[in-house]
């Protein structure tokens, strides 16, 4: 087929809906009568939408969800005394924060005082742990492995430390993300710079590595599988398990290219160790700030790697304090 | 021979874009071509030059190895060697050299017979380090403005540039950039995992295709982008990723040179925010 499909499909092709593989006898029926077929998703990708399937974890995950995201919604609405047009124009700047610092870690705060985010806060982590849940039990439903889950794991992770592990070893729920469009925006321009610039967080650093890398690594492989989809190409676990000229084509250009080729199921493992690392170097680098290291950059510099830029500041010392808690 | 068992049926004349047979072998598992030589002379020479310079400096820690680009006051013109000429000699080795690794590819595609999505995707990550060390040092008027060559001197200067101006969280471009940046790493965590996931089942069941990819995802989030589908959307949003990052830096400075926090005032001044928003 020699028809150009790089950004999007100029064909498209409506077959009878695909009901899916069949699941096994504990489980419930998928929601068939949830299919459509869309145009405008047949461009980029395949044209099916449904069937879905619910069950007790899916459907409890998306109920926890819609009371987490009630309880923040009706916060920032009140927090504009109940006025839908303020609360429209200024969605984007509305918020429901944590509560102050002299609470501390008590979890019975008053609901206006930030009792409700811990609430908000609860529901919300219920919902998306229910929602690994399902991540688990269908993958195991269809008879697969549970890679996929495990990678959202490492994402749930760097999600708990920010919100509930870092306030915990703080002492306090002051120090979480609050609920918010462009307040948390806002919470993770500030807690960089509150801890002295987070450049000089050497798990940022490596976190910054892997998001970069996987996102180089995704530029590779989605270009290297698109340019040999003419072969067939894109039906990878076939070619894993019976290697044909694609497979052969795409790791030959790499091997001429820089030397070394990745095979067609290692490329998926160098993929999911990246964006695994990416959140699970970010979460340790949450972890230590504050806890362990005070200021980055003073942390940096005392360890070589940052410069202490004695022409700017010929007279700034150094307090010992600040590195005082730093791991040596 | 560094040959895998099923190469030798792909070795074979022709493809190259310039230069006919001269050069059209391999070296190991390298393809040559007319643009491996030059590939490896643009590097070669980048490199000497990257030692020659750490070599004329007192530092002997490798983290802080630097070839800094030469002072504004030298503006758009050459620079003595030891006063960032080297800079200005490697920045354009560095470029010959992408140029070049841009064109060799197309080589190999061409001989392969496949697409050029990947030399077209590694013309993206070149234009964002063009962008860097030669567009936007043009418009800004001196080289001075290019980063330096060095392990955490480059480091150094994102931080600095980024709080120049106050914050660049507040770039729009940059927030684009790095939504781009985080949905193709989960893109690329959910693609990994299912392919793991079918072709390694636990014990006693049998590997699955692409029906079961598709099943699971339409299970787990009610539709399947598809096989061919994801990889179309990984690489549109790693290029994305890319692009807007180069856009980024490319308006911090010529087209805007105030703190990017402030670039939302505008919006204080709409009817949408007018006496609404009081902090």
């Amino acid at each position: 087929m020699g028809s150009y499909a790089s950004i999007y499909n100029r064909t498209q092709i409506r077959g009878p809906f695909d009901p899916g593989v069949p699941l096994p006898k504990s489980d419930q029926p998928r929601v068939q009568e949830a299919k459509a077929f869309s145009y405008w998703l047949g461009k980029i990708g395949d044209p099916q939408l449904g069937p879905l399937y619910l069950g007790w974890s899916g459907t409890l995950s998306l109920a926890f969800g819609f009371i987490a995201i009630e309880i923040i919604g009706l916060n920032m609405w009140a927090s504009v005394d109940w006025d839908p047009y303020a609360f429209v124009r200024n969605i984007a700047f509305l918020s429901l924060d944590p509560p102050p610092a002299k609470y501390g870690l008590n979890p019975l705060v008053p609901l206006g005082d930030g009792g409700w985010w811990i609430l908000a806060g609860f529901f919300l982590t219920v919902s998306i742990l229910l929602w690994w849940v399902r991540s688990y039990t269908r993958a195991r439903a269809l008879g697969m492995g549970t890679h996929t889950s495990w990678a959202f794991a490492s994402a749930i992770f760097l999600y708990l430390s920010l919100g509930l592990f870092r306030p915990i070893l703080m002492g306090s729920w002051s120090e979480a993300v609050p609920f918010g469009l462009i307040t948390h925006l806002n919470w993770t321009a500030s807690v960089s710079v509150l801890y002295g610039n987070w450049y000089y967080n050497p798990f940022h650093m490596l976190s910054i590595v892997f998001l970069y890398g996987s996102t180089m690594l995704f530029a590779m492989h989605g270009a290297t599988i698109l340019a040999v989809s003419r072969f067939g190409g894109e039906r990878e676990a076939e070619e894993i398990v019976d290697r044909g000229t694609a497979a052969e084509r795409a790791g030959i250009f790499w091997r001429w290219t820089m030397g070394f080729n990745a095979t067609y199921e290692s490329i998926h493992r160098w993929a999911w160790w990246f964006a695994v690392l990416t959140t699970f170097t970010g979460a340790i680098g949450v972890l230590l700030t504050g806890t362990v290291v005070d200021n980055w950059y003073l942390w940096g510099v005392k360890h070589g790697i940052a410069p202490s830029y004695p022409s700017v500041y010929p007279d700034f010392p150094i307090p010992d304090e600040a590195l005082r808690g730093a791991a040596q | 021979m560094a040959m895998l068992s099923f190469e030798r049926k792909y070795r074979v004349r022709g493809g190259t874009l310039v230069g006919g047979d001269l050069f059209d072998f391999w070296v190991g598992p390298f393809y040559v071509g007319f643009f491996g030589v030059t590939a490896i002379f643009f590097a070669l020479l980048g490199s000497l030059l990257i030692f020659y310079d750490i070599s004329q400096g007192t530092e002997t820690n490798i983290f802080a190895f630097s070839v800094n680009p030469p002072s504004i006051k030298y503006g758009l013109g050459l620079a003595p060697l030891n006063e960032g000429g080297i800079w200005q000699l490697v920045t354009i080795c560095a470029v010959g050299a992408f140029g070049s690794w841009a064109l060799r590819e197309i080589e190999i595609c061409r001989k392969l017979g496949i697409g050029w999505h990947v030399p077209i995707a590694y013309s993206f990550a070149v234009l964002a380090y063009v962008s860097l060390v030669v567009i936007r040092p043009l418009l800004l008027g001196a080289w001075g403005h290019g980063f330096p060559y060095g392990i955490m001197s480059h480091l150094d200067w994102v931080s600095n540039v980024g709080y120049q101006f106050l914050h660049f969280h507040y770039n729009p471009a940059h927030m684009l950039a790095v939504t781009f940046f985080f949905t193709t790493t989960m893109f690329l965590g959910l693609h990994a995992g299912v392919i793991l996931a079918v072709v390694n089942p636990p014990k006693g069941e049998e590997v699955k295709f692409g029906e079961t990819e598709n099943a699971y995802f339409r299970d787990y989030i009610a539709y399947s982008v598809g096989p061919y589908g994801i990889h179309r959307l990984g690489l549109f949003f790693a290029l994305n990723a890319g692009f807007w990052s180069a856009v980024c830096i490319i308006i911090s400075g010529p087209f805007w040179d105030k703190g990017w926090p402030y670039f939302y005032d505008f919006f204080l001044q709409t009817p949408a925010a007018i006496g609404n928003v009081s902090y």
